[in-house]
């Protein structure tokens, strides 16, 4: 492997830890591990049918305490995180996990509480619940949120399904279809799918926004919804987002909002007094709770008067003498049921409950800065990058490589794997689908001026790179622990698990 | 440049037809293929269903996009390529000969004529 | 803004670089009709006071009661490296794996947590994490009804409530979902089974293993009836429970669903939890979620990416299987390092010591006037039967015992009102089962 060659001025930046190890598997050794829970008298399986017992016991790793521990921190010292760097990430708000959120979900009152224990017993957990929903309705404009869901996807399902639902109690069933733009996040229409919709795409227009005409020519008696987001996927507000939802409500269809992208107009924008009759919230994105490398999120669904008799049951209400209590299972027969066990991620929800408490009406500013950031980075790069929508973006944008791919065959996908050599995660790449060779980018309000200029620099030394030594960029990246994988391989034949006595080719 | 034989009929869908007698075997395109990427996976029909022309009979994986195979005639399905399972690369690499997909008894042969020939589908694919 | 980066300077000249004179300017294309200013929120507040109200939250709930419920979540003890590896920021913070080369860390673990349980379930194909164990048993119904192509599902009424009510959430009317009806001794009427079966247009089965009842299944059999009607047999199953227990794969189960929390997680009022779900090789394409697989890079190196992802929401978006685009990584996290840590002999000793416990507390329980509801075997969970269930449930809390749930909170069947479903596990001392015991014993004088 050849020296790589970085841009003078910035110098190496690798950006993870050292070499991928043995697994787990590899490292056991019999006799060495366990000795943390005491055992229990085996005879008392006796009474259990042997038909009914394990036959060959389960070939599960055998390893001590101090190479756990040296395991999984060498593991962790091959991730890129929030807590080591810089993450564009558009529509992923990757923006700083207050540690305090951490101390306060461990609190054994929190995390010691059974999700069956009686109301009596969890007036903490209850309070903090319900305060939280009045918190997350007051910065969303609805009347109620439901914190069942367990993801921003989960949440689209249940909010859809709450539209089904309206429905078909309004004895209207032609509504089959529900229409998303085409620069929707994947979930949106797997979302109608799942739900047993079709959706209908229409485009956007030259601005970025709704094709207006293309709605208005595609709403009819079967259009159950329209899921937008908003700002859109591509960081612009929807300035006509009052005549949409006009259309919309006039057609007898429900607006839904894909909350993902709240992080830049609260105290701006309210959705839910806009007009939006739901809308989904991650709070992994706009409440700054960890996203552990996939989740766990959550996605509390939020909803005005038309959905409330049909949110997932039980919810969490406060009597008049102030004590807090679940709904009980018949007290609200019209709700379309459960969208999972128990009452949701509550840990993950006490986590943006303390975020929001620290932070109160100076939200407002968490979403200025988080367009001022984003502006900023776009006012650095946009000599170098196309922008295919030049008006103020709010706090992500994207930009184009589709020219820079024709000049010099370097596509976004080479240009992220060379940000990794300049120790930068990238940013999103290749999404929204809408435009070509799309690189999507959310500085989020918690970087700062610093950091936006390095990264600007580290993106217009590659561009640089690109015309001059398109190779080196295209081999990139050079300095991780691992490069380009074969992706073709591991789709083909997908080795998903240790097999044990494969004779494996050693780890590097 | 896509490679176009010249004995071969076309859809609008990037599958190609070679008839022989009242049996049709059909694969996709080399211009597809290029499209796809690395194929990974191929769904087929078992032996025995029906396909009809213009409707999905399968499913083509690659590490990062799907894409619905669409049949170019009407008809049963005879036979389905073995080798496909254990080297669904066949498809990336030789469209037209190991990487065929399935072989169908057409309802009716003169159904080919409406698909198009090598110029009609080197047009097709030449619009920008 | 207790995360704020800039100065005023900072911003001054951040706009003046935009080319605007105002923040305002930035947020001018929000149409006035839609336009609100600020929010009627309280704080902000700073990190000492926030700290005593969080604490005085946690403080009103009550966790110094003796334990017994189980009912789907369970209390077991948790080694302190869990802990210590699921806090550092590496994990917690990093994102999702899309540039594997600098996430080996998160794709390795997850690798290695769907190796651990392919092991105890000895289905080869494990996805990198569902929701929770509702939300996987209802994923698993789905792929039942895809791969077989058939609507109706058949499901044991004593498989967990929230199992079953998610799952018929999700069907939202567009497939049937049909409860097996369960004997008074507390598994599932399989003679009921095969009569449901008899029509041939069943696509799955679901059977939970040990059920909500804490009742042990005759699995196999139960399995051999779905096959021979053509339909999928779908095994819900608790992990602890695999170490002593047939595994899914040694009674022919095509799928395994379950709820992963008692591997490591705490109880936190209900989550974050994990969704387990398992499948054949064969089912491979139609597990929704991710998967990660092992392969190699550019220099020949060993290293771990995500698979078969063409099938996912963000590629295959109206056709996607599933909609789902996350994962519950960190508690997969949390669940591969507590296999770590325990091993083999500690599940093991999980499992049998919370056995002796629950016997004991049996014991214990009918001395004190309690009997079993139920004559099925069970490993460490059971209900007993208790006159006023659930006024006997609330005065006991008020003699500090948490006793387990009342079977009447979910079920209608008047065999059921007077019960009360209670566990054991490893954590269970000597001394609260004598004071649940004795407790109760007052209680029913």
């Amino acid at each position: 492997m050849s020296e790589p060659l970085l841009h003078p001025k910035l110098g190496l930046r690798p950006a993870v830890g050292p070499r991928v190890p043995s697994s787990i598997f590899e490292l056991s050794r019999p006799g060495t591990g366990g000795q943390k829970i005491l055992p229990g008298d085996d005879s008392v399986l006796d009474d259990i049918p042997e038909a009914m017992r394990r036959k060959e016991p389960a070939d599960l790793p055998e390893i001590n305490e101090s190479q756990v521990i040296r395991h999984f921190i060498k593991l962790s010292r091959l991730n890129y995180a929030i807590d080591t760097g810089f993450f564009p990430l558009g529509s992923c708000t990757m923006k700083y996990n207050p540690k305090f959120n951490e101390w306060a979900a461990r609190l054994p009152g929190f995390a010691k509480l059974h999700p069956l224990a009686p109301d009596s017993t969890a007036q903490g957990t209850l309070q903090m619940l319900w305060e939280l929903e009045q918190m997350l309705c007051e910065i969303s404009g609805f009347e109620a949120i439901t914190f069942h869901p367990a993801a921003g996807a989960h949440g689209e399902l249940t909010g859809i399904l709450m539209i089904k639902a309206y429905h078909i109690s309004r004895g209207d069933l032609e509504r089959v279809e529900v229409i998303v733009p085409d620069s929707s996040h994947g979930t949106n229409p797997a979302t109608a799918t799942m739900a047993g919709f079709t959706a209908v795409e229409i485009p956007s227009d030259d601005r970025g926004g709704v094709d207006i005409k293309a709605l208005r020519a595609t709403l009819s008696p079967r259009t159950a919804a329209i899921m937008l987001t908003n700002p859109s996927t591509l960081g612009l507000f929807e300035d006509q987002v009052d005549e949409l939802l006009e259309a919309v409500h006039e057609a007898g269809a429900l607006a839904y909002m894909d909350g993902a992208n709240l992080n830049a107009v609260m105290g701006y924008f309210k959705p839910g007094e806009a007009g939006f009759d739901v809308m989904h919230i991650n709070t992994h994105k706009t409440f700054s709770t960890p996203h552990g490398g996939g989740g766990p999120g959550a996605g509390p669904v939020g909803v005005g008067d038309k959905l409330l008799p049909f949110l997932p049951s039980p919810r969490i209400l406060r009597d008049e003498n102030g004590n807090f209590r679940l709904e009980t299972q018949d007290e609200r027969p019209s709700a379309i049921g459960r969208m999972r066990s128990f009452q949701g991620s509550t840990s993950v929800l006490l986590r943006a409950f303390a975020y929001i408490r620290a932070h109160g009406r100076e939200l407002q500013q968490v979403s200025e800065d988080a367009v001022l950031n984003a502006n900023y980075l776009k006012a650095l790069v946009r000599h170098v990058y196309e922008i295919p929508f030049p008006r103020h973006c709010k706090h992500e944008f994207v930009a184009s490589g589709t020219e820079m791919k024709k000049r010099t065959g370097v596509r976004t996908l080479d240009i992220a794997k060379r940000l990794l050599d300049y120790g930068f995660h990238p940013p999103t790449i290749y999404f929204p689908l809408s435009v070509d060779e799309a690189l999507l980018m959310e500085p989020t309000e918690t970087e700062s001026r610093e950091t936006l200029e390095v990264f600007a620099d580290a993106l217009i030394a590659i561009a640089q790179e690109a015309y001059e030594d398109p190779d080196l960029v295209r081999a990139a990246p050079h300095s991780t622990p691992v490069r380009r994988l074969d992706d073709a391989e591991a789709a083909r034949h997908p080795d998903l698990r240790w097999r044990p006595a494969k004779g494996d080719d050693a780890p590097c | 440049m896509s490679n176009i034989p010249a004995d071969l009929r076309y859809s609008e869908e990037h599958e190609w037809l070679r008839l022989e007698g009242d049996i049709g075997t059909i694969g996709v395109t080399a211009h597809a293929a290029e499209r796809m990427g690395d194929v990974v996976f191929v769904e087929l029909p078992e032996t025995g269903a029906r396909v009809s022309m213009g409707e999905t009979f399968g499913v083509l994986e690659s590490p990062k996009a799907m894409a619905d195979l669409y049949s170019p005639v009407t008809g049963e399905v005879v036979e389905t390529n073995p080798a496909l399972e254990e080297h669904p690369e066949f498809v990336s690499e030789d469209p037209y000969g190991t990487g065929w997909m399935v072989r169908v008894k057409l309802d009716n042969p003169g159904e080919a004529g409406k698909l198009k020939d090598a110029a009609g589908y080197t047009a097709l694919i030449a619009e920008p | 803004m207790p995360y704020a980066r800039h100065s005023d300077a900072d911003r001054a000249h951040m706009l003046a670089t935009i080319g605007v004179d105002s923040l305002e300017e930035l947020f001018s294309d929000i149409p006035e009709a839609v336009r609100v200013h600020g929010l009627d929120l309280p704080g902000p507040e700073a990190e000492q006071p926030r700290a005593t109200r969080l604490e005085w939250l946690a403080g009103r709930n009550r966790t110094d009661l003796m334990s017994f419920l189980g009912a789907g979540a369970y209390r077991h003890y948790v080694p302190v490296v869990v802990d210590e590896i699921i806090r550092r920021g590496e994990f917690l913070t990093a994102y999702t794996p899309y540039q594997p080369e600098v996430s080996q860390g998160t794709l390795q673990a997850i690798w290695e947590y769907q190796s651990l349980i392919a092991q105890l379930t000895g289905l080869d194909v494990v996805s990198a994490s569902h929701y929770d164990g509702s939300t996987a048993t209802a994923e698993a119904t789905l792929m039942a009804i895809r791969q077989t192509k058939r609507e109706r599902v058949l499901i044991s009424r004593a498989v967990h409530p929230h199992f079953r009510k998610t799952t018929e959430t999700y069907f939202s009317g567009r497939f049937v979902l049909e409860e097996i009806p369960v004997t008074p001794g507390g598994s599932t009427d399989l003679e009921a089974l095969e009569r449901m079966l008899v029509d041939g247009d069943v696509a799955g089965v679901a059977i939970a293993q040990p059920n909500f009842f804490g009742a042990l299944e005759d699995m196999a059999a139960a399995a051999e009836l779905a096959h021979a009607a053509g339909a999928l047999s779908i095994a819900v199953i608790e992990p602890t429970s695999l170490a002593v227990l047939s595994s899914p794969a040694e009674y022919g189960a095509d799928i395994a669903a379950g709820e992963g929390q008692p591997l490591g997680i705490p109880l936190q009022y209900g989550g974050p939890y994990l969704g387990i779900l398992a499948s054949t090789e064969k089912l491979m394409r139609q597990i929704p979620g991710r998967l990660i697989g092992r392969t190699k890079d550019v220099d020949g190196k060993r290293a771990y990416v995500m698979t078969i992802r063409a099938r996912e929401q963000d590629i295959r978006r109206e056709k996607a299987a599933s909609n789902i685009c996350t994962n519950q990584s960190l508690c997969a996290l949390a669940a591969t390092v507590y296999l770590s840590a325990i091993g083999p002999t500690g599940l093991h000793n999980v499992a049998t010591n919370g056995a002796e416990k629950a016997r004991q507390l049996e014991r214990a329980l009918a001395a004190a006037g309690a009997p079993r509801t139920h004559s099925a075997k069970y490993l460490n969970e059971f209900a007993v039967r208790v006159p006023d269930a659930r006024q006997v449930h609330e005065r006991l809390i008020e003699l500090g015992v948490l006793a387990g749930v009342p079977l009447a909170n979910f079920y209608n069947e008047p065999e059921l009102a007077d019960s009360l479903l209670v566990c054991a596990t490893e954590v269970t001392t000597a001394d609260e089962i004598a004071g649940f015991a004795s407790a109760l014993e007052g209680v029913l004088a």
